[in-house]
């Protein structure tokens, strides 16, 4: 039997979340992160931890809601249509790699905090210039003693600057593929770790260079076992796709609402601007855009829980779609306001620059189609 | 959340599967462009219709005292998917089994749906629709065929554009003008009209693709008895309405999308370009994934309009959506075949030399005329804007 929208508690969850970031993280709070290293409201991220935000994936055994994609998926929706600070996404994903590959003494140091909002963590897996998968790790971790040596950088990491807890991604064995990657989870100030902050256009986003000069780590800091981090990386991978997509599709429908409530009021040549056909049929095409792209989020959602064998082409698509239809409903939401639009003042340009910024994380719309095209086999 | 068969389901799309292997009619006596006026071809269409709908896989949500098969949305959808990946042919009825029927079994009364129900699933009658004037587009509304009641009978005068299938059709469902002094919404009829009655001469247009597929249709006093007109006299605005959304989402079939789609992957594995297949350039790739995308954004869009419509919402503007959309990217496909075909591309049907029998510049340049049929894109997007998104209309001129 074809089911494909929300379960009710589902639906539920989306309607709290709504009504809570409504009032809990309005545009004066977004901006009020602007002068903050980490970008992390601290009192919102309490509070989503008091909802249980923070473990929705978490089993309810370990603390956490005992949910899954579609559920996370819907929490990341609400964040990007607030477009709310903060290392949810990324804590989502390092929670979700101790969940799958942790140890039962990684799980007990860090996922308490993690889930109660008071520690974060950051997935560091990019190199520069290279691909957005495992076969693109290639910073060495050399076995010394009875630990590893890691060197090298990776730069630019989404919420790196907040994260108490990295998850680097490093190559234990040389080699091309997802095979000889590893998962090393390490501790904010650990000797040989630095943090490199960078100002970026984003405000509501942090981004991290993260360097690593002869950090020795002990053989407890392996995540998901030696030299075989890369189907898990893979799986994290898909993960933040899903969790980018979902936060485009709240912003994309929060800059087209945005529009309309805009067109509905100014006036121009003695009228509304939304009874010119030149405004009318740019915001039936922004509709005719978001709308049937939140299947392309739900899909992802369900392949992750229930489709595994899909799943990477689910992500592949929504990421490919979602950072796309953002990107140009948030930019054709600045022209319908006009002048307004292009102000620091006015809020939308902090969507603005959330789309164009989370179009490019994780992998960027061309590279997530070159994947559909090898996995459709052409 | 589920996307996956019930037992039961999953039976069924094994019995379909297998009735359509061993049913569907070889590729060479196939035609994907139903717009042809060839004799033998509607008589093979007529054949795999009937074929269908006796193996009760047509009109399957049709209620069984009309001759479908009371089934649920599921079993359609199913049924839908197995004819894509069994390339089955198109249908040619549909306008009676999409537009009219649905209408009739709304609208009619319980005598036209005896009447002209079970006909419409065998394809012993063909339908056309009678809606465009050379003044009536977009400004469907301002349509000036009349028909005046004489005692049991109207009789119509005026003259339909762009109707497709009037070559063949053996009835035309028609909106006509009954009261010239009411307002223009509130003087319009809804009729049913045999193609043979006296006084209609049917002329046929060629298309930009080189086929007579529409043509125009003139009235001279025919004589359309009283019990023809469905719906209550005047109110036809209001039957139209219901055929036209039955149009939207005949037009924004996935089915048919997904085929075309197939049939341009297929194409472009077996096509060389700069010395190697056309598959392994970086930017054909890049552009069979978006047009992928935009395929499978369909797919799953029809199956969450499936599960609003079982959880009882309304469709809203969906339709106007689906319309938009599909029709753009059907052209979109048939652009991209093109482009990796070059000029071979454009050879003639005629041409033995022409891919695929020469049928993507057809369907390319017959999307097109689907973008501007059945509500032209900008009227979809006034629709969307104005009942959709509630945007003040166009104010009238003074």
């Amino acid at each position: 039997m074809i089911d494909f929208g929300l379960a009710p508690e589902q639906d539920a969850l989306q309607q709290s979340a709504r009504q809570f970031l409504a009032k809990e993280c309005p545009p004066l709070l977004v901006r009020d992160c602007i002068p903050l290293d980490d970008g992390v409201p601290r009192g919102l991220y309490r509070e989503m931890a008091a909802l249980g935000w923070m473990g929705v994936l978490v089993p309810e055994a370990q603390g956490g809601l005992g949910l899954g994609a579609i559920e996370l998926a819907v929490l990341c929706e609400e964040l990007g249509r607030v477009a709310a600070p903060g290392p949810f996404l990324s804590t989502q994903l390092v929670i979700a790699a101790l969940l799958r590959g942790g140890t039962a003494a990684q799980q007990r140091a860090w996922l308490p905090r993690l889930l109660a909002g008071e520690a974060f963590g950051a997935l560091a897996y990019h190199e520069e210039g290279a691909t957005h998968d495992a076969a693109g790790v290639q910073l060495r971790a050399a076995r010394a003693g009875g630990g590893f040596v890691l060197s090298g950088e990776k730069p630019l990491v989404l919420d790196a600057p907040a994260a108490d807890l990295l998850l680097v991604a490093a190559r234990t064995r040389a080699g091309r593929g997802e095979d000889g990657v590893t998962l090393f989870a390490i501790e904010r100030g650990h000797p040989g770790v630095h943090v490199k902050r960078h100002p970026c256009h984003d405000v509501t986003r942090r981004l991290g260079t993260v360097e690593l000069r002869r950090a020795r780590v002990g053989r407890d800091a392996v995540v998901g076992g030696e030299g075989r981090g890369g189907a898990l990386l893979a799986r994290l991978l898909d993960l933040a796709c899903l969790g980018i997509a979902a936060d485009s599709l709240g912003g994309a429908a929060r800059t087209l609402e945005m529009a309309l409530e805009y067109a509905k009021v100014r006036e121009q040549f003695g009228r509304k601007i939304g009874s010119f056909q030149a405004i009318k049929h740019l915001l039936a095409e922004m509709v005719a855009d978001v709308e049937p792209a939140r299947s392309l989020v739900w899909h992802a959602a369900y392949t992750a829980d229930r489709a595994v064998r899909e799943r990477a082409r689910a992500a592949a698509i929504a990421k490919a779609a979602l950072s796309d239809v953002y990107s140009r409903t948030a930019r054709r939401s600045v022209e319908i306001h006009g002048g307004i639009g292009f102000t620091w003042e006015f809020d939308l340009n902090l969507w603005f620059k959330r789309a164009h910024l989370g179009e490019s994380l994780f992998g960027d719309p061309a590279w997530h189609r070159e994947r559909l095209a090898t996995i459709d086999g052409y | 959340m589920d996307l996956t068969d019930s037992p039961e389901d999953r039976a069924f799309r094994l019995k379909v599967r297998a009735w359509l292997k061993a049913h569907v009619p070889k590729r060479s006596e196939q035609d994907r462009s139903m717009e042809s006026m060839d004799p033998r071809r509607i008589a093979r269409a007529k054949a795999w219709q009937r074929t269908l709908y006796e193996a009760g896989y047509l009109a399957m949500g049709w209620p069984k005292e009309y001759g479908g098969q009371g089934a649920d949305v599921m079993r359609q959808t199913i049924v839908n998917e197995e004819m894509v990946r069994a390339r089955a042919p198109q249908i040619i009825g549909m306008m009676g089994i999409q537009m009219v029927g649905p209408t009739l079994i709304t609208h009619g009364t319980e005598e036209q749906r005896r009447r002209y129900l079970p006909k419409i699933l065998t394809a012993e009658e063909i339908w056309c629709q009678g809606y465009s004037e050379p003044g009536a587009g977009s400004d469907l509304a301002s349509l000036k065929t009349r028909a005046d009641l004489v005692g049991d009978h109207f009789v119509v005068n005026g003259q339909k554009i762009w109707t497709s299938n009037a070559q063949f059709a053996d009835w035309m469902f028609c909106l006509v003008r009954t009261d010239p002094h009411a307002p223009k919404h509130r003087g319009i009829s809804y009729l049913l009209i045999d193609m043979k009655s006296p006084g209609i001469t049917v002329r046929p247009l060629v298309q930009m693709t080189g086929d007579p597929g529409f043509n125009e249709v003139f009235f001279e006093d025919v004589k359309v008895p009283r019990e023809n007109l469905v719906g209550h006299l005047n109110d036809g605005w209001t039957v139209a309405n219901a055929t036209l959304f039955h149009e939207r989402n005949m037009l924004s079939s996935t089915t048919r999308t997904q085929m075309l789609f197939d049939g341009l992957v297929r194409r472009a594995r077996k096509t060389q370009r700069n010395g190697k297949p056309a598959t392994a350039d970086p930017v054909v790739r890049q552009r069979l994934a978006e047009l992928a995308i935009q395929v499978e954004t369909r797919r799953l869009e029809a199956y969450r309009q499936l599960t609003e419509t079982l959880r009882g919402h309304p469709a809203g503007i969906a339709a106007s959506v689906n319309k938009l959309t599909t029709c753009e990217l059907n052209h979109q496909i048939g652009r991209a075949a093109l482009e990796i075909l070059g000029p071979r591309g454009w050879l003639q049907k005629s041409d033995p030399d022409a891919p695929d029998g020469g049928l993507w510049p057809i369907d390319f340049m017959f999307a097109l005329g689907l973008i501007i049929g059945g509500g032209t894109a900008q009227v979809q997007k006034n629709i969307i804007a104005e009942r959709g998104l509630g945007l003040p209309k166009e104010p009238r001129p003074a």
